[in-house]
């Protein structure tokens, strides 16, 4: 399930706009397809779009392993005429108690590696990442053209 | 999404067609440790040149299906995996941990009859 927007913003640059709700593994999927065409769309070469899909694949399978639920918002944007697309992904799940020892790799309590997110951090440009627990967990990251 | 498993000789050759969820995955692994026995096959291929994005879980899973093959007594040659998700997957931090890959089919077909040919 996704719904596609477009946004006017107040430069008047014309963002598009995806919403992906992630509940099952095929959402992960779904999303990080998506957001490879995104960057293809602007340009993006097919090994960045690559390490895009990646994060995408990460940062969705968190969602769906630690909340249950939650959804990926892929936007495209442009900074002084240089294409970048910003991916949110959001949830309302258990939140993560310290954020400083989930960004250090070889850390997770879901029995996987650990290397999710300071992995994720690595193939993109911009990495933010906000949690609280008990409310869930909003990570956002940016990649540029290269 | 079903990946089949063709068998040539001693050899299972499984492809994957299109990107793989999680539990595609976990399919292909229970369907190949089955059917090594079944099969009784010394060696099985995954080709993985349709996969899209190799991150953490599919990476895992395949590293798992290698180490279980182990244990049924064949092996596991990956093959396929593109530059572009080679590259992904090392800025991820993942490593295929001692499992065998080669380029594409052909070289891993090449690598494991002249293994066999060695052992008889």
């Amino acid at each position: 399930m996704s719904s596609n927007t477009v946004v006017e913003n107040t430069l008047g640059v014309v963002e598009n706009e995806i919403c992906v709700s992630i509940v099952a593994d095929q959402d992960v999927v779904a999303a990080r397809q998506k957001g490879r065409a995104m960057a293809l769309e602007l340009g993006f070469s097919a090994s960045d779009s690559t390490l895009l899909a990646t994060a995408i694949s990460e940062l969705a399978r968190n969602i769906v392993s630690y909340a249950g639920r939650g959804e990926i918002v892929l936007r495209s944007n442009q900074n002084s005429g240089r294409p970048g697309v910003t991916v949110v992904a959001r949830d309302h799940g258990p939140g993560i108690p310290s954020i400083e020892q989930a960004l250090r790799d070889g850390y997770s309590t879901s029995g996987s590696l650990g290397l999710g997110l300071p992995g994720v951090r690595r193939l993109v440009d911009d990495f933010e990442i906000s949690s609280e627990v008990g409310r869930g967990t909003t990570v956002t990251v940016r990649k540029w053209k290269g | 999404m079903e990946v089949p498993i063709l068998k040539q000789g001693e050899i299972l050759i499984a492809t994957v067609q299109a990107a793989l969820t999680d539990s595609d995955l976990l399919q292909l692994r229970r369907s190949l440790v089955e059917k090594v026995a079944k099969a009784r096959a010394r060696a099985i291929i995954i080709d993985l040149t349709a996969m899209d994005v190799m991150d953490s879980f599919a990476s895992r899973t395949m590293r798992e299906v290698a180490h279980m093959i182990r244990l049924r007594g064949a092996e596991t040659v990956i093959v396929g995996i593109q530059p572009d998700v080679a590259f992904a997957m090392v800025q991820l931090g993942l490593t295929m941990g001692g499992v065998t890959t080669a380029l594409d089919l052909e070289e891993g077909l090449e690598y494991l009859h002249r293994k066999f040919r060695t052992i008889l």
